[in-house]
């Protein structure tokens, strides 16, 4: 499956073991999210990941193949978590294959810069009683608006 | 005509709806019409869909609230987007 939104446990070492095992290409890249056990003003004792079930499952899969165009993959998979996750759990994983390992790489971090900003996930991180609606950092709208100025400079 | 409407994170607790069907007039003809028209529904809908940084998506995809609707469309209204 290429990409799987799912609410139970994700567990990324077996997930890039399949993906290995399925698509023994040159050059592999896997990224692997954990939930953080902070954020800037503090502790986070967990975290919970609201998502609009069928629109993600889209953004993911549009995201996909428009890496593979982008960059000649073999293969990818994107795998999101959501719902109710404690910090250290496993939320996001991705893997990318090629020929070599300059697009494995480039096209693994196009995925995840872009799924950051454009897949409708919304985090709320929670600490004790008290619960926060994560923003948009300024970081990543950067990092998003970097592979579009390499659009442009195409 | 019949259309979905969806609300997430913090727009959906402030309106404290996640989802509605709504019978529309066909004078609604865009994602702009329809939050003019829920926007009379209170004055939570009205600061919710006036929030400076809302996204509307039409059937899944986001969109300009110029975006037209049809029916059997599904609207969702939600803020900035903070995944992976």
């Amino acid at each position: 499956m290429l990409v799987h939104v799912t609410d139970r446990a994700i567990d990324p070492g077996n997930l890039a073991a399949a993906f290995y095992r399925h698509h023994p290409d040159a050059a592999v890249t896997t990224f692997s999210g954990f939930v953080r056990d902070f954020n800037d003003a503090g502790q986070v004792d967990s975290l919970y990941l609201e998502c609009y079930l069928e629109m993600a499952t889209r953004v993911l899969t549009d995201l996909g193949n428009g890496a593979a165009q982008r960059f000649g993959l073999r293969a990818w998979q994107i795998v999101h978590r959501y719902g109710h996750l404690q910090p250290s759990d496993p939320i996001v994983f991705v893997a990318t294959s090629a020929d070599h390992r300059g697009e494995a790489f480039a096209a693994c971090e196009f995925v995840m810069d872009t799924l950051k900003t454009d897949a409708p996930f919304w985090k709320r991180e929670h600490y004790g009683e008290i619960g926060q609606w994560v923003t948009v950092k300024d970081i990543d709208k950067d990092r998003r608006d970097r592979w579009s100025e390499k659009d442009s400079d195409q | 005509m019949t259309i979905t409407v969806k609300f997430f994170s913090l727009i959906r607790e402030a309106v404290a709806t996640e989802q509605l069907t709504l019978e529309i007039s066909e004078n609604l003809l865009t994602v702009e019409a329809l939050k003019a028209e829920l926007s009379l529904r209170g004055e939570a809908w009205e600061e919710a869909l006036s929030h400076p940084n809302l996204i509307q998506a039409v059937n899944q995809r986001v969109v300009f609230q110029e975006e037209g609707i049809k029916d059997g469309d599904e609207v969702a209204f939600f803020p900035p987007m903070t995944g992976g």
